[in-house]
């Protein structure tokens, strides 16, 4: 009788293992390597991370996780031609990827043909307005970014302020969002100057600013290292007024290039760049700590909130699975739209049917450079 | 002069510098062998990323920048010896064409080598500004300017009173009758480009605490030194000089008195306007025909 038990149980365990074989493919491309390199880096090693993590815990509906990503090497034709693989050759359930705009927008068209769920890592508004019945994202956008910092400026009484950013597709977009909700806050922009991608000095401009009117803030656009040489050409004209910088350098790694002259610069971030020093009643606390030793001990170098939005995704794909109890990709992409108070790296995320990224104003916090790190505004 | 005008002439020497730096590089290869070499911009980054990453490994800062120049040399070097030597029967464009693709596998290599960060180097002599006529001026963009300078008189001395330089010219000028002169074209080409290396790198040092440096810093600044090369009359030394500083003040004026968002359309359409008239550029006089 015992016996029987047992071969009962270990019948029917080989069998769920043999069912259990066929792992859930969760497809990705990314920019890790070209001009998006930072972002998709990070994204990518992240993916990774947490691919094995989950496999490691036992995966997700007693199934093993394996991830199919390319690099798109920041090229909308090829983010295309990776994705269309993904759908037709790879079969994958979920496709966590996209780490440009323009990446992201050129698979659009091929997920909503092919009915698969895509969770893009990409900034721009425009990915979820309106709203595509198959495509999510998990970065805060540029607009969000903007209100940010509008809603701070006028907290310290400035309604004047000049603009400032470099002239690739983030900075455009952003500036583009900045000029259009900064009347709602009250702001007005009296100067709006640009740089170029390669450029090495903004003196010129910045002086310009420091020239017109009754310039109370100077709010600066962009990633990379514009916005660095923005800051330290800033100090360097001595312009007394706050400077305000984007999401855009939400790392370590701008402090470092801009040196002492990042003393004072605000920017709106992730919690994730302030993990450690969140008060311990934040409830975001434990899930951005835990993300970010992860990373920090796995890769050797400081975490970015880039890498954080890979996270994300994979967590909401995973988390959308689970509670559709399968990876039927209509009930994955209902069960996404209907995820609530999910705790991610960018903040609480509230799907709905309206809202495909689901974050709100209080996602960002006001970060403030002081004594070379991160600190937040109270 | 009012500080406005002062603070964009200052920038635009500041930028010009940078470029003549960059573009007396492209000059020296050029007078060589005519051929414009387009990795000229990836031996700007190696010397920066170079000497980040020696620094970083625990070397004071002058013989970090000394081994990185003494890297690129040797890159320089082995470029010219594997990649455009065994093409030497090839056209210019052909040339030009391996430079292209060199300049590819250098980037990817500095990617993998090194990282895809952006990375800075503290300024040689502080980062208090210095105040000149209401306007003001980084330190490092004096020690640019001033490299420079040092650089244009050593190359002047280097082509008109060494043996080497001068053979250098007189391969420029013509390469068959220097070779019947007993002059060995191999090793003038093995120097042009271990010097215009070593230059270009140096120049990546100098300007990494203004610009930054990154596995692709070289792409831009290798454009801007080609146009200011142009400019000034690909070849000639003063002439890179002249053509970085115009492009620069170009650009810093352009960019205070009409618009930032066209200023670098407005330094191109000028350029377009001098290549016009002076087909030569600036001072390129020396327009020898090749028959």
């Amino acid at each position: 009788m015992k016996l029987q038990t047992w071969l009962a149980a270990g019948l029917l365990a080989v069998a769920t293992a043999a069912h259990a074989q066929a792992p859930i493919r969760i497809g990705a491309f990314l920019s890790v390597t070209g001009p998006a390199a930072f972002l998709g880096d990070p994204e990518q090693k992240t993916l990774e991370l947490y691919v094995e993590r989950l496999n490691a815990a036992g995966g997700v509906l007693g199934r093993k996780l394996e991830l199919v990503a390319y690099d798109s090497g920041g090229d909308a034709e090829k983010a295309r031609t990776f994705a269309k693989r993904l759908i037709e050759q790879d079969k994958v359930d979920v496709i966590v990827g996209g780490s440009t705009t323009g990446e992201t927008m050129a698979v659009v068209p091929l997920v909503e043909a092919a009915g698969l769920p895509f969770i893009s890592l990409a900034g721009a508004v425009v990915i979820v307005e309106p709203v595509k019945k198959w495509v999510f994202k998990t970065p805060h956008t540029d607009r969000m970014a903007c209100d940010k910092i509008f809603v701070d400026m006028k907290a310290r009484g400035i309604s004047k302020a000049a603009l400032i950013s470099g002239s690739g597709g983030f900075d455009k977009s952003m500036r583009g969002q900045c000029l259009g909700v900064a009347k709602n806050h009250g702001i007005d922009i009296v100067a709006d100057e640009t740089y170029g991608a390669g450029d090495t000095d903004m003196t010129a401009q910045l002086t310009k600013i420091k020239n017109a009117a009754g310039v109370q803030a100077v709010l600066n656009a962009g990633f990379g290292q514009g916005p660095a040489i923005v800051t330290k050409n800033y100090k360097q004209l001595g312009i007394g007024v706050p400077l305000y910088q984007s999401h855009g350098v939400a790392s370590k790694q701008y402090i470092q290039l801009a040196g002492d002259a990042a003393e004072g610069v605000r920017l709106p971030a992730a919690a994730l760049l302030v993990a450690e020093s969140l008060p311990d009643s934040d409830a975001q606390k434990p899930v951005v700590v835990s993300y970010k030793q992860a990373y920090e001990a796995r890769f050797k170098q400081d975490v970015s909130t880039f890498g954080g939005h890979a996270y994300d995704g994979l967590m909401l794909a995973v988390e959308a699975m689970k509670k559709a109890g399968s990876t039927d990709k209509a009930k994955v992409r209902d069960a996404l739209e209907q995820v609530r108070g999910y705790m991610g790296t960018a903040g609480v995320v509230n799907m709905s049917a309206q809202d495909h990224m689901g974050l709100d104003l209080s996602a960002f916090r006001m970060l403030e450079v002081r004594k070379g790190d991160w600190a937040l505004v109270k | 002069m009012s500080a406005e005008l002062a603070q964009y002439l200052l920038s635009g020497l500041t930028v010009g510098a940078i470029y003549a730096l960059v573009a007396l590089g492209f000059s020296i290869i050029y007078n060589a062998s005519h051929v414009i070499n387009f990795a000229q911009g990836e031996f700007v980054m190696i010397g920066g990323m170079a000497t980040v990453s020696l620094l970083g490994a625990g070397l004071p800062l002058a013989p970090a920048a000394l081994a990185a120049v003494a890297l690129a040399a040797l890159i320089g070097l082995l470029l010219a010896r594997f990649a455009v030597q065994p093409a030497r029967g090839a056209s210019v464009v052909t040339l030009i064409i391996i430079t292209i693709g060199a300049s590819i596998l250098l980037r990817g290599l500095a990617s993998l080598v090194w990282d895809k960060r952006i990375h800075a180097l503290p300024a040689f002599s502080g980062e208090a500004p210095i105040a000149v006529a209401g306007a003001t001026l980084a330190p490092q963009s004096l020690w640019v300017i001033g490299v420079a300078a040092l650089i244009v008189g050593g190359l002047w001395g280097f082509f008109n009173r060494t043996l080497t330089g001068k053979a250098i010219l007189a391969v420029s000028h013509n390469r068959l009758a220097a070779q019947l002169m007993g002059i060995s074209v191999r090793r003038v080409l093995l120097v042009s480009f271990a010097l215009s290396a070593a230059l270009g790198a140096l120049a990546g040092i100098l300007i990494a605490p203004i610009t930054f440096t990154s596995w692709d810093v070289g792409v831009m600044l290798g454009l801007k030194g080609f146009a200011a090369a142009i400019l000034g009359g690909m070849g000639s030394g003063p002439g890179a000089v002249v053509g970085g500083l115009t492009l620069g003040l170009l650009e810093s004026l352009g960019a205070g008195y009409v618009s930032s968002a066209y200023k670098d359309a407005i330094a191109f359409i000028v350029m377009l306007v001098v290549l016009m008239l002076m087909p030569g550029g600036l001072l390129g006089g020396r327009a020898a025909e090749r028959v």
